[in-house]
Formats: C-alpha cells, sequence, structure tokens
C-alpha cells in the first residue's frame, strides 16, 4: 500500500526533519580561534569565565561553566557570545557549540526567560504529569517571556507532579493551582511557598523520631 | 531499626552549615583517618564490604584498591549526576548534609593519594549545587580543605562541577569526558578509569551515598559496619520510594528487610485501595517486579537473583490503575532521548522500541510485533560501550515477558477499535493522493 504524503505532517522544505538543512554556508571555512583585536569581550564575562578555567587542570573543562555565563549574560548562546567565550578559552565556536547542543540546559536558539520545565517521567506522568503540562500550555499561551517544556526525571519524584520553575523545584502541583502559578512566575513572585522543595522536610518515620 | 547513620538529624535546622555539623560530631572521622595509615583506612573501606551505591553495586573498597599506588596525579570524583528515573536520595543528602559528602571525599582523596577532587553535580540541581558550593567554601576556609589539611602534608583541592542536564552523563566515562568539557560520550573500556580516567590519570569514581557513608565507616570501624544489614550486602541504604503510593520519599533502612516492609510499611502502599501492580526495584533501568515478588528480600544478591537489580535504590511502584503499556512507552521514551548515539544498537534500538509501542497503541500491530520487540532488546544488550541501552531493554523486556496477555489484549482491542471505524464507503474525494493538485 502506497503511503498517503499528505497524511504525514511536512516541513517547508519537504523533509519530516525540521532544520535538517539549516547548516551553515557550506562555502566558508570554518571559524577559527577568534582573535582578542577583534573580539570585543565584557570584562565581567571575561572574569568569571577565567575563573572558572582555574579550576581544572586543563581549560576546555570549563566549557559548560563558560556557556552557562554566556547564558546567563545574553540569555542563550548566542553566536556573539560563544565567540567571546571561545576567544577567552582560545577555543573555536565550533568546539564550544558542539557542547552547548548536547546538554539540554544549554539553549543553542532563544528561548524566554523563564524557565518552566514540567516533569513527564514515569513516577511523575502516574501522578498525573501529563495533564499537569497540558494545563501549562493552556495557561501559558503564546507568552514568549515562557521557555515551557516537558523534561526528563528533575529528580524529586517524592513531590510528583512536579516542575522546575526558573531553577526552583515546586510540587505536587494541583491542576486548578496553574493560573496562580503562572500569575506568580509574571509578577516575579516566589512560586507555591509552601511547595518548594527547599522548605520540604524528611518524610522518614525513623529521621523525624530522632 | 538500627541507629541511622545517612538520615540522623538530618532535618536538625542549618545542619548545612559547618558550625551544626560540627557540633553534631562532624570532621572528627576526618581527623581520626589523618591520624591512621592511608593503608589502614583502605582497610577498615574493605572490611565494610560497603558496595556502590550508585547503581553497578561494585565493592568500594576494591575499587579505591586497584588504583596504583605512588605519585602521580590522581583524582577523586564524586558522582552526584543522580538522573535515573526514581531517584532522588543524594539531592536529599547534598541538601541537608553537604558537609558529609565532603568529609567523606576528603577521607577517600587521602586514602588514594588524590590532589584533586571534583563533584560533578547534575545541572538541574541548581539549590543543592549552591548549597555544596557554600559548604565546600566553608571547609576551605575551616581548613578541611586546601593545603596542608589540619597540619599533615596532604593537599586537597575540591570543586563543584555543574552538568548541563544529560543522563548518560551519570555513567561513569562519559561523565569524565563532560567534566572534561566534552560532548557525555561514554569510553570504552578498558581502560578502566582506576587507570586511565580523568584527564588520562588514575581516577576513584564513586556515588554520592557511597561517599557519604565513608565517614560514618571509619568512626565505627568496617568490621563493625559489616554488622549491619545482610551478608553481601552490608550497612544501610537510602532508597527513594515514589509512583503510586501515599508517602512518597527517602527512607534510610537496613539492607535485607522485606521489600513489603518498604512499600507498604514506610511509603503506605499505593492510595484508594489499589493493588501493587508491578515496581521497579532499582530505578527505571531494573527489570520489573510484579506482586508476587514482595516478600522478596531487599539486598543486592536477592534482587539479582529474582532477575533483577537493587540499582540505585529507586523503588517506582505502579499499581492495577494504570496499564504496562503507558509505562513501557513512558520508559523507552526516556532513553531514546538520553541516548548520546554513538552507538548504533542502542541510537537506533530505542528509537525502533518506542516506534513499535507507539503502534501498539495505534492499534496497527499484531501479537508478532512483540516477539519482534522481544529480538530487539536481545540485541541491544551487551552490544554497546555502556549500559544505557541495556537498561531500556531489559526493563521493557521484562515488561512484555511478565505481562505478555495483557500486551496482546491491548493489541486486540487496539485493532477492534480501528477496525471499527472503517466502512466500506469510498473516501472523500480530498483525501484521495492527487485530488488536490
Amino acid at each position: 500500500m502506497a503511503i498517503d504524503p499528505t497524511r504525514v505532517p511536512r516541513f517547508g522544505h519537504g523533509s519530516r526533519v525540521p532544520g535538517w538543512d539549516d547548516a551553515a554556508d557550506l562555502s566558508k571555512d570554518p571559524a577559527s580561534v577568534p582573535d582578542p583585536a577583534t573580539t570585543p569581550v565584557p570584562e565581567s564575562l571575561r572574569a568569571r569565565i577565567e575563573a572558572h578555567m582555574a579550576k581544572y587542570p586543563d581549560r576546555r573543562s570549563a566549557a559548560i561553566p563558560a556557556l552557562y555565563e554566556v547564558q546567563a549574560d545574553y540569555g542563550w548562546c548566542t553566536p556573539e557570545g560563544v565567540a567571546q567565550a571561545a576567544c577567552v578559552m582560545r577555543l573555536t565556536p565550533g568546539y564550544l557549540i558542539a557542547v552547548a547542543t548536547f546538554y539540554d540546559m544549554l539553549f543553542t536558539h532563544p528561548v524566554g526567560s523563564h524557565q518552566v520545565w514540567v516533569c513527564t517521567n514515569i513516577s511523575c506522568s502516574l501522578c498525573g504529569a501529563d495533564e499537569l503540562y497540558e494545563r501549562f500550555r493552556e495557561e501559558v499561551g503564546d507568552d514568549p517571556a515562557f521557555n515551557l517544556r516537558t523534561f526528563e526525571c528533575l529528580g524529586a519524584c517524592d513531590i510528583a507532579p512536579m516542575a522546575s520553575i526558573d531553577g526552583d523545584y515546586v510540587g505536587p502541583i494541583a491542576l486548578d493551582e496553574v493560573p496562580t502559578v503562572v500569575e506568580q512566575i509574571r509578577n516575579a513572585q516566589e512560586v507555591l511557598p509552601d511547595k518548594q522543595l527547599s522548605r520540604r522536610k524528611s518524610v522518614d518515620p525513623n529521621a523525624r523520631e530522632q | 531499626v538500627t541507629d541511622l547513620l545517612l538520615f540522623k538529624n538530618i532535618d536538625e535546622p542549618d545542619l548545612h552549615t559547618l558550625e551544626v555539623y560540627e557540633r553534631r560530631g562532624g570532621y572528627k572521622s576526618l581527623r581520626k583517618a589523618l591520624e591512621m595509615d592511608r593503608e589502614d583506612v583502605l582497610a577498615e573501606l574493605d572490611s565494610s564490604a560497603i558496595r556502590g551505591r550508585g547503581g553497578a553495586g561494585f565493592a568500594m573498597g576494591k575499587k579505591a584498591s586497584f588504583l596504583p599506588k605512588g605519585g602521580m596525579d590522581k583524582y577523586l570524583v564524586c558522582n552526584a549526576d543522580e538522573s535515573e528515573p526514581g531517584t532522588f536520595k543524594d539531592r536529599e543528602l547534598m541538601q541537608k548534609c553537604p558537609h558529609m559528602l565532603i568529609e567523606g571525599m576528603i577521607i577517600a582523596a587521602y586514602v588514594i593519594g588524590a590532589t584533586r577532587a571534583f563533584i560533578y553535580i547534575r545541572g538541574e540541581y541548581d539549590f543543592q549545587a549552591s548549597r555544596l558550593e557554600a559548604a565546600v567554601e566553608e571547609a576551605r576556609e575551616a581548613g578541611y580543605v586546601g593545603e596542608r589539611i589540619l597540619g599533615t602534608d596532604h593537599d586537597l583541592t575540591l570543586w563543584v562541577h555543574r552538568g548541563a542536564g544529560a543522563y548518560i552523563c551519570g555513567e561513569e566515562t562519559a561523565l569524565l569526558d563532560s567534566l572534561e568539557g566534552k560532548r557525555g560520550n561514554p569510553r570504552l573500556k578498558p581502560p578502566f578509569p582506576a587507570n586511565q580516567g580523568l584527564y588520562q590519570g588514575p581516577t576513584l569514581i564513586n556515588n554520592v551515598e557511597t561517599l557519604a557513608t565513608v565517614p560514618a565507616i571509619v568512626e565505627m570501624g568496617g568490621a563493625e559496619y559489616a554488622k549491619i544489614g545482610s551478608p553481601g550486602s552490608t550497612g544501610t541504604k537510602l532508597v527513594s520510594v515514589s509512583g503510586n503510593v501515599t508517602n512518597p520519599g527517602n527512607f534510610e533502612i537496613e539492607l535485607g528487610i522485606r521489600s513489603r516492609d518498604i512499600i507498604y510499611g514506610l511509603a503506605g502502599g499505593p492510595p484508594d485501595g489499589h493493588e501493587v501492580k508491578f515496581w521497579f526495584p532499582g530505578g527505571s533501568s531494573s527489570p520489573v517486579l510484579t506482586k508476587d515478588d514482595l516478600d522478596l528480600a531487599y539486598d543486592f544478591d536477592t534482587m539479582a537473583k529474582a532477575g533483577s537489580m537493587l540499582g540505585s535504590g529507586a523503588i517506582i511502584v505502579v499499581d492495577d490503575s494504570n496499564s504496562v503499556v503507558d509505562v513501557a512507552l513512558k520508559t523507552a521514551k526516556f532513553y531514546r532521548h538520553e541516548s548520546c548515539g554513538k552507538c548504533t544498537p542502542c541510537r537506533e534500538g530505542t528509537n525502533w522500541t518506542v516506534k513499535m509501542l507507539q503502534r501498539i497503541k495505534s492499534g496497527e500491530a499484531t501479537p508478532m510485533d512483540l516477539d519482534i520487540m522481544a529480538s530487539v532488546q536481545e540485541r541491544i544488550i551487551g552490544n554497546c560501550l555502556c549500559v544505557l541501552g541495556d537498561a531500556m531493554a531489559m526493563p521493557v523486556g521484562s515488561m512484555i515477558v511478565k505481562f505478555r496477555d495483557e500486551f496482546e489484549a491491548y493489541i486486540e482491542e487496539a485493532r477492534a477499535r480501528n477496525d471499527a471505524l472503517t466502512t466500506d464507503e469510498a473516501p472523500p474525494e480530498a483525501l484521495i493522493q492527487g485530488a488536490a493538485a
């Protein structure tokens, strides 16, 4: 039976894989280590990356910390930011981009400034994480300030279903609390203070007795 | 119940600060260890027979003894990339008692003669990483970390290194690559990290819980520690219980107690009168056990004998209100997402398993697909550099074996649902290929 091509959603270029032909201009040579004379680097970014490099016997070990610093300054791993980090670390931008694309927490495309990661792994989905994510999607809509995404196990199955909101673990989040949560994120308030993981007590009865 | 070793006073306010930790007897074991010979401390670790708490369960003392003696650059790495689904024990330990881990690391570094140590913590644990960084700074100011620790000629630098969200970086060689600033791809073994690890130097890698237990072992002596638990699985263990239970969380147990006492006793069992259908005894990578296995002793050897593993000590309970197909699909999707792509059997096998499970869900599969799926799992196991592929193949394979009836019933039901949708009428004009053009 022939497969009906109209049944399969495709992108403009006819492929089912997004961005497979987004590659850089192949007629250009790969970027070399940026020239310090022509790559201005903000002083504070340079100082922080150099401090990271000093911790390790091999400066390349500071690749992830340096990319975090770039992300902290520019919101994502921008080409300019990566070039600046590469200039300080004396590496090619390509090396750092190769590292950045491997990791879920390093963004190689622009993202919203509020990170809302809903864990949808086994334990959380047993407790209704997929519904929670859908509820978040309805509530957030297409607000570009949010980077709402599902995430693999965040390591907080005791508060399932949970989300990591701008780095803070919150849970269990009930479906009807989602509007409050989104409102609190928008107003830069602490999200559901009594459901923050940082305040959670141990549940081990033996630890409680002692 | 024996006295708790790791969770003692765990909720005491400000236990994460040096002041309270020292008041509770902290860093006494370090002083004791530094007065002993390295070989004697190693002998204590060896006689404690503590097995690694990260998942593989390899004897810690033996692993430490594999490192070559001598004055070369040696490294100690703490694996705090706790990403195994269902596992969250190290998180609580690092958040509430970071100095216990630091003390254990200083002792371990002294034993193997390492002068550089790193804690590789997963990037998502932002709060815990900050706590650790603050604690390391406190330890540095107090002279526990740095040059000439407590007046001895032993030096140690200790840094907290944040990962950036990759399950594979919990695999020891992938962790080393990531720590060296590369993509986190596993390496070929041998050479093992004990010979060529971080920066090609001899490296000892241990889990957070293993290293945090070291001060207790030094304090009470290895022989005394070995009396806790069962033979072959000594000591206490933190278990993370999650999923369909009323009281999910971390519990410190003596190894060898009945699994039922953990799932029903401590964690309260499934809510709303449901029954346990199956459970993962050691994180999502362990083959599942059913309700008939609830009376097994919870230790390394019994779990291995039952065809599963203790793994990281993460129990995920699934009750009878859930479909095994959904859990299998969730499991397979996780490993598909986290496969680093280096080895073909894992990269393709995880992808195909997800696709086949999706076919089952959409009613396009036949019972024969279960046999094909089982053969895919068979071809993954043992054929990759690391065990990520095996970690999907084993639980999914075990679900197909143990719940084959349910899989087959699901397939029939989904097919019948599809058949009911077909009619003898001709398809609408718009759906016929080429009609739109």
